[in-house]
């Protein structure tokens, strides 16, 4: 490992989570109807911070849940180890919603894949939108995202970590490269 | 990342309390997903199940079947009065046949106690002991615990009582290591002859006294009264047994009022468990049939990896 870099500070990521609170707003016009759903672990906590935001902008609370994709996985015949299971939560009817799917970081399009395939079997929703906080490239699946906070360009044995001051007590998003790696 | 880092789960004896943790926070997971319309998951799809079993067995087998099935495996159950076993085939050429099969779980139960162990041995697939004997019946006490958790969030210092036919039970003696290994203070009650005579461990109450057992109790567990593992001479009559071991009514007053009654079933009512305590709002021993899906959906998708990478 060199030494990492911090991409975004505690302000980049507000103005980035504040742009896209505006974005969805416009695009949904309004927010009747829309839920956001975060995948565990990262997404989670940004759906949260876009659903306060929201809140400020339109003085609407938007429903959040949370959903785990581990058992949804395409490579659990590949891993040494299972990934572990975490909480789904979706306490509220997903049937004929605009579902928005937040994750942290959106990479080779696998774990949205995942988190469709779990959302289904809760429920129908209308449309299925996509948010990240930032879109580092490499797509492996034709899946793109209606809002990405920052567009990040990176090799492959690079990795970006999003740091959440709910885990960590601080907001940063670091990319660090793995030597030797893959 | 997580694993129950073994290939087999033969018993409790010897698991982490690492590892019972993980089991019972996955089988959480998985108790959301038996809640839903659509109660599947694709975990494991393309994997093969065999459920095979030595000995007659409804719930848990049917236990073990729903759970792999809700983990998209296929699933396939040798009934030993119907197969070849029964035409003299021996245990080791039953096991090369399954394999051939291509199976990557095999769930086993058998009056020895040992096979499963023996079966782990000899085959790459993962083995998980539904009952051996009167050895143990590991994921009937993982899904005591879980249920022990839903009513009292941890199991570190309650009082647990465990009554019957401790001798013959392997359910007791799961039930044992693992509530011991998560911190429970383990007290057996039962007759002197069901007592089996290796237990004297520290730490374990025996009482020989119902009333005086249950007092103060969280949890009683009641064990089934198991005639066809008994050769006769431990017990002169079930209407003596439930007399002095059944859990009456009135014996349960003696137990702490939050207690809950637990019972792995098929019930005998009547004998070990009176019909009123069992339809209690105390008892919760449809809870654990429910939540033995969760858990044993929980460890089929912790053991995962039946084979090392294959090539």
């Amino acid at each position: 490992m060199t030494d990492p870099k911090i991409l975004l500070d505690k302000s980049d990521m507000e103005r980035a989570i504040s742009r896209i609170a505006h974005e969805i707003i416009e695009n949904n016009k309004g927010v009747v109807d829309v839920c956001l759903i975060g995948i565990q672990r990262g997404g989670v906590h940004m759906a949260r911070r876009l659903s306060d935001r929201i809140d400020l902008i339109e003085g609407q609370k938007v429903q959040v849940g949370t959903l785990d994709i581990a058992m949804y996985r395409d490579d659990l015949d590949i891993r040494d180890e299972q990934p572990r299971i975490r909480r789904t939560d979706v306490p509220f009817d997903i049937n004929g919603k605009v579902v928005i799917l937040v994750d942290d970081v959106f990479f080779t399009g696998r774990s949205i894949r995942a988190a469709m395939d779990a959302l289904m079997d809760i429920g129908r929703p209308a449309v299925i939108q996509l948010a990240v906080l930032i879109d580092r490239g490499h797509r492996e699946l034709p899946i793109r995202a209606d809002y990405a906070g920052k567009n990040i360009p990176t090799s492959k044995n690079e990795t970006i970590e999003v740091v959440f001051k709910e885990d960590a007590g601080k907001d940063e998003v670091i990319l660090k490269r793995s030597e030797g790696e893959e | 990342m997580s694993s129950l880092g073994q290939k087999d789960l033969l018993g409790i004896r010897g698991m982490t309390r690492e590892q019972i943790s993980l089991v019972l926070e996955t089988a959480s997971g998985f108790k959301d997903v038996l809640k839903r319309d659509i109660k599947k998951v694709p975990a494991l799809r393309g994997r093969t199940v065999f459920n095979l079993f030595f000995e007659p067995s409804t719930r848990t087998r049917t236990s073990f079947e729903l759970a792999a099935k809700r983990l998209s495996t296929d699933v396939v159950n040798f009934s030993v009065p119907t197969s070849s076993v029964v035409k003299g085939e021996s245990l080791l050429d039953t096991i090369a046949t399954i394999e051939s099969y291509g199976v990557d779980y095999i769930i086993i139960r058998h009056a020895s106690s040992g096979v499963p162990h023996f079966i782990a041995q000899h085959s790459d697939a993962s083995v998980l002991n539904a009952g051996d004997g009167i050895n143990e019946h590991p994921t009937q006490a993982l899904l005591d615990a879980f249920t022990i958790m839903e009513h009292k969030t941890q199991i570190e210092g309650l009082k647990i009582a465990i009554v019957g036919d401790i001798l013959h039970s392997r359910v007791a003696k799961s039930n044992i290591y693992c509530l011991r290994e998560l911190g429970a203070e383990v007290r057996l009650i039962a007759p002197p002859t069901f007592v089996p005579s290796h237990i004297n461990e520290e730490g374990i109450d025996i009482h020989y006294d119902m009333d005086e057992g249950l007092k103060g109790a969280d949890v009683i567990m009641m064990l089934r009264i198991q005639r066809e593992r008994q050769g006769g001479g431990f017990l002169p009559s079930s209407d003596e047994y439930s007399r002095f071991w059944g859990l009456t009514r009135e014996r349960l007053n003696m137990a702490d009022p939050e207690a809950i009654v637990m019972h792995p079933g098929p019930m005998n009512r009547g004998i070990e468990i009176a019909s009123e305590v069992a339809d209690d709002e105390r008892s919760v021993i449809l809870e654990q049939v429910t939540n033995g899906v969760a858990v044993r959906m929980a460890v089929i998708y912790l053991l995962g990896r039946s084979k090392e990478k294959e090539q």
